[in-house]
């Protein structure tokens, strides 16, 4: 058991735990995060993705020792307020159903428009193709990218 | 119109609407069961309060699943109020039959079979008009006004004459009930014309929560002093421990206790990384003794074809009209065809789980369920008490789809947690533990024979499915008995909008040891897959193209009829395509009536079957919520896709081969065709929609196939290998 502090939603965190303890862990039942959700625990899903550094990455194919010092974002620091023009796009199209992949699909399409503000269909199908949504909602996740693409 | 809907008053400031099972408790206040508790009614569990502020709380009592019910069913009862709905607050219903039973599925608390809204419809539309009834009678006392010259605009009392008004929350300080209650019948209940919330794409209350990570799941559970569970479990479903050996598990750090259990061997302890690990490090040897020891689904299989074209193994009548055996022995021809479809799991995004507490003989549960009160006797089952001691918190459910109302993972929780002292454990199942011990979709082998007169017209039909029972397993034998073992979920779906006088349809229980369960569309999942493609081999037989022989066969159903030229229309369906063909498909099942075209092409090399494009209407009577419709059809249709070109579950020697997405993929993102849909509203009754458009996929695909190459594809999924087979 180690200590290891890193910065979450912008406040610093310190957790006791195994050094290769998943972060999904970490952030879900350490740090009572629970929007993070757990779907596979092999990096087939998507349903955990958070951002570290900036990046979007699979919870739970992250440990924590590759955390220490470095920033995580969860869905429920992407935004102060909850109104990323995702998550507005997100209600505006209604696309959750069951919902439990959506913070993955959110975290995930934030990190495309990082980098690439106006992206194409094609690019947004290449970005998001690692999640998975059980309940089909996928061309309302496309369509909610587009709008935000478009501005 | 003569149904009348009763009321009784239990108090000054509350009511209850109908009668016994059928009654909803209305209350003025402002604390939901408290006020009820006060006016002395505790056993009352108040659907809806109408507090001084104006805030109108209403129950949800059906499981949110993704289908929208938590929205739709209060909205409905919301409409009849005239509730102003940015003043409704929901709550979701605690577990009870009596209170919270759907009117139209035995008054059980189930969320399944599409049912939601067709079971509570009317009694929530006449209760909003009650509620609503009481409130002008208030309001008519106070002014003295005769009832007759008042109006209602959302959440307010209007008597325009004297240009007054009054909030229902100013109204419910002052409300008594009125003796005796206003009578209510359906002939009191809002005209469609002015529907302000039915109809009109009211956007869901849950969608704000899926979005900022505050939706609370019951994988999202957290209590003071929660611990941990993992269970070990054998890998033939049903096989029991003989020798654990747990003295690693034991040693690492954090575990609280290894419970040996009747089905596995379950861990607890203070993290869900720690029970994890020790579980990975447990050494169990199991028993080898059940069926499923031997069950490999191509061996199952073919010993279900031979039962389903051995007539002398009589199975039970679910459908019997007419003399079909007699018309087809008489007919000119006979046309036979035998179809197959593959276990298919459900893999819900969120793992089974579940979140027990047991002190002393008081259980409390939380657990994102499709059938509260099931939890609630699993749990008393599993605690060893009785089901008066339980409460059960209906969490809302990361996918359900059939699979959670089962109730394996509260029933392991609630035995967990009866070893943790008091404190709360919260059971997660692995992915790998959530597919191989999942209830999946029946293996099914079935025969169709169809006897035609000399014009190739349809004289008799008869219809067997073979495979093993779903009901049989989850009902007590002397209730099973008592419907005449008539299994839907397994054995349904056989049952046509098609004017066919002789039909009979016949199911088979084999049991083989392996448990299946329902799954999206339950038995029309692979019913329609051989009724519709074989409806498509007797219009080619009688020269006809398969929409106008549909719409011939529909005589007598104006609105079929109706779905499938829509979706004729939609799909251009006359129009030739350049090395791509298109497939119809139409379907009755789950109460609405759909239809599909797809356009599809088929890689002659791989045998990929590529579905560009689908066209798709449903007419699931009135449309609550016609936009939310048109999402669950998507959904349902994604579904349909994996169902029938991909989605597969291997059993060998009682072991599922498949653990995690990449043994068993879904459909993903790239592999979505658009999708046209088309939502016809119309006055009926509204039907299930989360469902519907699951059945029609995989024929309407084989029906495409057969356009394109003239080969009929009869088994799903209709992987690459198979397509390549019978392209010769």
């Amino acid at each position: 058991m180690t200590s290891t502090s890193f910065t979450i939603n912008g406040k610093t965190a310190t957790v006791d735990a195994e050094p290769d303890t998943p972060l999904l862990w970490v952030v879900r039942e350490h740090l009572k995060l629970t929007g993070t959700k757990f779907g596979c625990g092999a990096g087939l899903c998507g349903a955990c993705t958070v951002h570290l550094d900036g990046k979007a990455v699979r919870s739970c194919q992250t440990q924590l020792s590759e955390v220490g010092g470095h920033n995580v974002t969860t869905i429920e620091g992407l935004s102060p307020d909850g109104a990323h023009p995702l998550q507005k796009a997100w209600v505006a199209e209604q696309v959750p159903q069951c919902g439990y992949c959506q913070s993955g699909q959110i975290m995930q399409a934030a990190s495309l428009l990082k980098e690439n503000a106006k992206p194409s269909r094609d690019q947004i199908i290449e970005h998001m193709d690692g999640n998975i949504c059980r309940c089909g909602t996928y061309s309302q996740i496309i369509a909610a990218i587009e709008s935000v693409a478009r501005g | 119109m003569t149904e009348h809907i009763q009321a009784f008053a239990f108090s000054r400031r509350g009511f209850l609407i109908g009668s016994g099972s059928a009654a909803i408790a209305v209350a003025f206040g402002t604390i939901a069961n408290g006020t009820a508790e006060a006016a002395g009614s505790a056993n009352i569990g108040t659907w809806i309060t109408i507090a001084d502020d104006g805030i109108v709380t209403i129950i949800a009592p059906a499981s949110e699943m993704g289908q929208g019910t938590r929205t739709t069913l209060p909205l409905i009862l919301a409409e009849d109020l005239d509730a102003d709905w940015s003043k409704v607050r929901i709550v979701q219903a605690g577990a009870s039959n009596e209170l919270y039973g759907n009117p139209k599925f035995n008054n059980q608390q189930q969320t399944v079979g599409s049912y939601s809204v067709t079971g509570y419809y009317e009694k929530m539309r006449l209760a909003g008009a009650q509620a609503r009834k009481v409130l002008l009678a208030n309001a008519a006392a106070a002014w003295y006004v005769p009832v007759g010259e008042l109006t209602t605009e959302p959440g307010v009392v209007v008597h325009a004459k004297s240009n007054r008004k009054i909030g229902y929350g100013e109204l419910a300080k002052i409300a008594t009930v009125p003796d005796p209650l206003p009578a209510v019948t359906k002939a009191d209940l809002k005209p469609s014309s002015q529907f302000r919330l039915i109809g009109k794409d009211i956007g869901r209350v849950d969608v704000p929560s899926k979005v900022n990570g505050t939706a609370q799941y019951g994988m999202d559970v957290q209590l003071p002093g929660l611990l941990y569970g993992a269970v070990l479990y054998p890998d033939v479903q049903h096989e029991k421990p003989l020798q654990i050996d747990d003295t690693a598990a034991k040693a690492m750090k954090g575990v609280v206790k290894i419970v040996p259990l009747p089905f596995g061997v379950g861990v607890i302890a203070e993290t869900v990384e720690g029970a994890m690990r020790a579980k990975e490090a447990l050494k169990v040897s199991w028993s080898k003794t059940t069926p499923a020891q031997s069950y490999t689904e191509d061996k199952i299989l073919a010993e279900y074809r031979a039962l389903a074209e051995d007539w002398s193994k009589t199975g039970v009548d679910m459908v019997k009209k007419g003399d079909a055996d007699a018309a087809i022995k008489g007919a000119a021809k006979v046309l036979a065809a035998e179809y197959f479809s593959d276990h298919v799991s459900h893999v819900c995004m969120e793992p089974l789980n579940a979140t027990v507490r047991v002190s002393g003989d008081k259980v409390e549960v939380w657990s994102g369920s499709q059938a509260p009160v099931v939890m609630k006797i699993l749990a008393s089952i599993g605690a060893g008490t009785t089901p008066d001691k339980v409460t059960v918190n209906t969490m809302l459910l990361g996918g359900g789809f059939g699979r959670r109302s089962d109730g394996d993972d509260v029933m392991h929780a609630t035995m967990l947690a009866k070893a943790a002292d008091g404190r709360p454990v919260k059971m997660i199942w692995n992915r790998s533990d959530d597919m191989m011990n999942d209830k999946f979709r029946p293996l099914t082998a079935q025969r169709i024979e169809i006897g035609l007169d000399a014009k190739g017209d349809v004289v008799g039909w008869r219809h067997r499915i073979v495979n093993e029972t779903y009901l049989g397993r989850v009902l007590p034998p002397p209730v099973f008995k008592a419907i005449g073992e008539h299994d839907e979920v397994s054995g349904g779906g056989g049952e046509m909008s098609y004017a066919v006088a002789n039909h009979r349809v016949e199911w088979v229980r084999a049991a083989r040891g392996v448990d299946v369960g329902a799954w999206r569309g339950i038995a029309a999942g692979y019913t329609k897959f051989a009724i519709e493609t074989l409806v498509d081999e007797l219009a080619a037989g009688k020269g006809m193209d398969p929409v106008a022989y549909r719409i011939a066969m529909l005589k007598d159903d104006l609105r079929a009829q109706a779905v499938v030229k829509t979706v004729a229309d939609m799909a251009r369906w006359g129009e030739q395509r350049q090395g791509r063909a298109l497939g119809f498909a139409y379907s009755d099942a789950l109460h609405s009536h759909t239809a599909a075209a797809v356009e599809i092409s088929v890689d002659d090399k791989t045998g990929a079957i590529t579905v560009h494009h689908i066209w798709a209407a449903v007419d699931a009577g009135l449309a609550v919520q016609p936009r939310n419709i048109e999402a669950q059809m998507r959904s349902a249709m994604v579904f349909g896709l994996g169902a029938a070109l991909k989605e597969q579950i291997h059993i060998k020697d009682g072991v599922v081969q498949e653990r995690n997405f990449d043994a068993y993929p879904v459909m993903r993102m790239s592999e979505i065709p658009p999708m046209d849909v088309k939502v016809i509203s119309n006055d009926a009754e509204p039907t299930g929609i989360g469902e519907a458009g699951v059945p029609v996929i995989a024929p309407a695909i084989a029906n495409a196939v057969a356009q394109l190459s003239g080969k009929r594809l009869r088994h799903l999924p209709m992987t690459p290998d198979r397509v390549k087979q019978a392209l010769g």
